[in-house]
């Protein structure tokens, strides 16, 4: 078997992941596997069961790491993965990089495209039009227009106060 | 309630399309994780930017679902006007109904806002069109967790997108009897599609009422949700029309037989458990439907299934009753009503 993440080298390494209530099996090389995080998707249990099971010692690094916690609601990913629900808004950003193999795995994408709200993506509209600026002001102190910097300037500000209203 | 008048587009098969919405407030933990103080600040905070647009000013009511008996709760459940996720969460949840019932915003459920509208028969832009708005009306007032990439922030990774649960209620009596209805839910699971029962599960739905619903909400918008959702509904309707008509064609005697009995057992029963009465209930549907049966209303029969289920015969005889009175008391109700 063939690991499922390169797909290059056999896969030694064969666990089951529970996510969310959902069952699945993984199977990965030595190398794959060793780059997953530890202490999240990847239990050492797992490893080490995955290790035993294949007889082989491989060397690879067990990092444990202090669980992240989300700083509005105090939730772990430990905690998602049991209950399957996360705490507040603010976890979706603390979490991003877990939760975003989990998006595809639940709904084969991981790109919104429907409806936008009116305020929240007005914010989100003039937040775009800012990076936009930003990148204009820095080619034309690139290019010692100053002048048309301190137009730019204005402008990002104003927008600024905008979203901050 | 509107939503079982028995009207609509292919009335015949479709009793009603309904849609939800998920949508939660910016920063504040959800429902699981909220202590009580907060929970009544949401609960406020809904219901004032619901009712704040004048358009919604008299037709919407509040209820505080601690306010309301633990049967009165169940009744609502099975009249399909609020989830019962929300009575799991009954000590910070509440609602609000429009008049027509059409509609109802829930609060604090599994999100801090569900909002859902009901529509008789196959109609679900009209449904999308009210969700729509009313959507617009509460962020008016609220400040939404929304994600520029993953669209709307849920407190369950699988409402995150559009939040939104189109579904569609379907009874399929003659595609049971003729033994296809798994094969075409088996098709149906796999292209991202749920299937439930009015009130029991998959393939053994009671009534042969079928609830069809979507079950991607990221990277699908909210017509491509629908126009898959009425993709299929649609193919559900035509073969459950053919296979009416085979019926009819083949073996009308035996449907008819079939039919008359169930019609004669219901109008002269005394004791009804509610798993057979919404199986002869079915067959009162189908036989409507087949214009066999000529003298009783649509609208009469999707009502009756409501009226028989547990919680609403216990309300209406407002004591309690225990199982063997139920059934007798089940019995008397659909006397009275199929007493023509
Ligand atoms: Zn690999
Ligand atoms: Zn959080």
């Amino acid at each position: 078997m063939m690991c499922e993440k390169c797909g290059e080298s056999q896969a030694t390494v064969h666990y089951t992941e529970i996510i969310n209530g959902h069952k699945s099996e993984v199977h990965l090389c030595e190398k794959c596997a060793g780059e997953k995080e530890v202490g999240s998707h990847f239990s050492i249990n797992h490893l080490l069961a995955g290790l035993l099971d294949n007889q082989i010692d491989g060397n690879m690094k067990i990092d444990y790491v202090e669980p992240q916690k989300c700083k509005v609601c105090g939730m772990t990913y430990n905690r998602f993965k049991e209950t399957g629900k996360l705490g507040c808004s603010e976890c979706y950003s603390t979490f991003n990089d877990r939760l975003n193999s989990l998006y595809k795995r639940i709904h084969g994408h991981d790109v919104h495209v429907g409806k936008i709200p009116i305020k929240s993506g007005k914010s989100m509209k003039v937040k775009k039009d800012i990076e936009k600026l930003q990148l204009e002001l820095k080619e034309a102190i690139e290019n010692e227009e100053f002048e048309n910097a301190a137009i730019l300037r204005d402008k990002i500000k104003k927008l600024e106060k905008n979203i901050k209203e | 309630m509107k939503w079982l008048d028995g009207e609509g587009s292919d009335k015949d098969i479709v009793v009603s399309s309904r849609i939800r919405l998920a949508r939660n407030i910016r920063d504040i933990k959800f429902p699981q994780e909220l202590n009580n103080e907060m929970a009544e600040e949401i609960k406020n905070k809904v219901n004032n930017s619901v009712i704040a647009d004048e358009r919604n000013n008299d037709v919407f009511k509040y209820y505080d679902l601690k306010d309301i008996n633990s049967t009165e709760q169940r009744v609502l459940v099975e009249k399909h006007l609020i989830s019962p996720g929300l009575l799991q969460n009954s000590q910070i949840g509440g609602f609000l109904i429009r008049k027509d019932e059409k509609v109802t915003v829930m609060i604090n459920e599994e999100d801090h806002i569900r909002m859902q509208v009901i529509y008789p028969g196959l109609n679900l832009e009209a449904c999308w069109e009210e969700a729509d708005k009313l959507d617009d009306i509460i962020e008016a007032n609220t400040e939404y967790a929304f994600d520029e990439k993953i669209g709307y922030l849920t407190a369950c990774p699988t409402n995150i997108g559009t939040g939104m649960r189109a579904s569609v209620m379907l009874h399929l009596p003659s595609l049971v009897l003729t033994k296809q209805i798994n094969g075409i839910f088996q098709a149906v699971s796999q292209i991202g599609l749920t299937v439930r029962g009015l009130y029991g599960e998959g393939s053994n739905a009671k009534g042969n009422l079928f609830q069809i619903s979507n079950q991607i909400t990221l990277g699908e918008s909210e017509k491509d949700i629908m126009n898959k959702l009425k993709n299929i509904v649609q193919q559900l309707i035509n073969n459950e029309r053919q296979a009416r008509e085979k019926i009819y064609k083949f073996n009308k005697i035996k449907i008819e037989d079939k039919i008359y009995r169930s019609l004669g057992i219901l109008k002269n029963a005394r004791i009804m458990n509610s798993e057979e009465s919404m199986e002869l209930l079915s067959d009162i549907k189908l036989g409507i439907e087949m214009n066999i049966i000529r003298n009783i209303g649509r609208k009469t029969i999707n009502k009756l299934i409501i009226k028989t289920q547990p919680a609403n015969v216990q309300s209406k005889y407002n004591k309690d009753l225990n199982p063997n009175e139920r059934d007798i008391k089940r019995a008397e109700i659909i006397r009275k009503e199929l007493d023509i």
